[in-house]
């Protein structure tokens, strides 16, 4: 519907929308966050679900202390391998549909730790990211972008046809491998199937 | 706190048969140190912790200490017999001193308000004779700390009353603070690569370029540089 004559209706009372905005609407208001912080970026984490920044405003206030009850997985902080596990985990046992922001340089891309032996270099290799924040860590105004960002997708969201989101395609899965330790390194290092990383290759 | 000297000759007497050593620090700071050797060290533990002029009842810290093998150049004068006289001749020798783990403890006295005293342990080499006691039963605190160095460096102790690693998992084979521990090959793109991590770069570059067939290089569009 042509969003000019819906606002002309507006003004006389009259009122139209769609089950598709009505449905994208509650969810994207009412996203209730996983509680639990890896490292320093959960302080921040939980300065914006504070008075001052008051992440209640977006509905997102609601921090569950189980998966089972949880929208929305904010991971904040280093991922450290012998975590990663357990994260995937977390995330497996949450209900369709979920999300995931992945919060600082650390879950993004392993930040400072990057080159190192232990920390996952980003999350994103065992469980998909909607949203990344960059920042070290990220202010609460990042979080709150983010969180905006994502309310905006899933307003986007269309609920049938070719482009629907992944918690609708009965052909994506709803659960990852979760990643085992092995003797040197996690096994297997990365999901090739949701990591694709760009060849980027240096002259020699 | 008295000087190290006198601690060690104290511990000497103390106990029968130990051998102690100074290790001496030349920086500015001149933290030297005690080297004990791992048959008396509990012993030694013991006498410093209960010592009514020393007191060490907290032990802070325990770290430690990889050292490889290092090739050692030293300059002998040596008599030879040089066309029928006899010389004295300065001939550079080289031997290999064998590496060996460290394990590093610095004590402070709560009562008496001093320290750190500075205990090393040292042990034979760097691959089976890799035990040392454990001071835990004396430092309560040194529980964790051992743990840690038995887990990144592969230390040993008898008499710790719960060895597992502590950072990395169970199943977890290497020692990952041994100046020889190789990594697992996952080097991703980095922007700015420079010093080891530029090396790291070039080798997972030789490890991966085989594998790519021809013509599947970079894709248009993806950086180089």
């Amino acid at each position: 519907m042509d969003p000019g004559l819906r606002s002309e209706l507006q003004r006389h009372g009259i009122f139209v929308t769609t089950l598709e905005q009505l449905y994208n609407w509650g969810r994207s208001n009412s996203l209730w966050p996983l509680g639990f912080g890896l490292a320093c970026c959960a302080i921040e984490m939980i300065a914006a679900s504070m008075a001052r920044y008051d992440l209640a405003r977006f509905g997102a206030e609601v921090f569950r202390p189980s998966p089972r009850q949880a929208d929305l997985m904010i991971v904040a902080g280093t991922v450290t391998k012998k975590m990663a596990p357990q994260v995937v985990r977390l995330y497996n046992q949450m209900a369709e549909p979920k999300y995931v922001i992945a919060m600082g340089a650390c879950a993004i891309s392993g930040g400072p730790f990057k080159q190192g032996y232990n920390v996952l270099k980003g999350i994103d290799r065992y469980i998909p990211v909607d949203v990344h924040i960059p920042g070290c860590p990220p202010r609460p105004e990042a979080l709150i972008h983010a969180l905006m960002t994502l309310q905006q997708r899933i307003a986007e969201e269309s609920l049938t046809g070719p482009d629907r989101p992944r918690h609708l395609r009965p052909d994506q899965p709803g659960e990852y491998p979760v990643p085992e330790f092995g003797p040197h390194d996690l096994v297997p290092p990365k999901n090739p199937e949701i990591w694709h990383p760009p060849a980027i290759r240096r002259p020699a | 706190m008295e000087p190290l000297e006198s601690i060690r000759d104290r511990i000497l007497a103390a106990v029968p048969g130990a051998r102690v050593e100074i290790v001496p620090n030349p920086s500015p700071s001149g933290q030297h140190s005690l080297l004990v050797d791992p048959e008396h060290a509990l012993a030694v533990a013991r006498f410093l912790r209960d010592d009514p002029a020393l007191r060490f009842d907290y032990c802070s810290n325990v770290t430690g200490v990889d050292w490889l093998d290092k090739e050692i150049t030293e300059k002998v004068r040596v008599r030879l017999r040089i066309e029928g006289e006899e010389r004295e001749v300065e001939e550079t020798r080289k031997h290999i001193r064998p590496g060996y783990l460290e394990v590093v403890y610095h004590l402070y006295s709560m009562t008496l308000r001093h320290g750190p005293l500075v205990l090393r342990m040292r042990t034979g080499n760097r691959t089976d004779q890799v035990r040392l006691p454990s001071l835990t039963p004396v430092w309560r605190s040194c529980e964790f700390q051992e743990r840690e160095v038995y887990d990144l460096f592969g230390v040993v102790f008898e008499g710790h009353p719960d060895l597992r690693r502590i950072l990395m998992w169970d199943g977890f084979q290497d020692y990952p603070m041994r100046k020889d521990y190789v990594e697992p090959d996952d080097y991703e793109y980095e922007p700015t690569p420079h010093g080891i991590v530029a090396e790291k770069a070039r080798r997972h570059q030789t490890l991966v370029e085989p594998k790519t067939p021809p013509g599947s290089a970079a894709p248009p569009g993806s950086t180089t540089g």
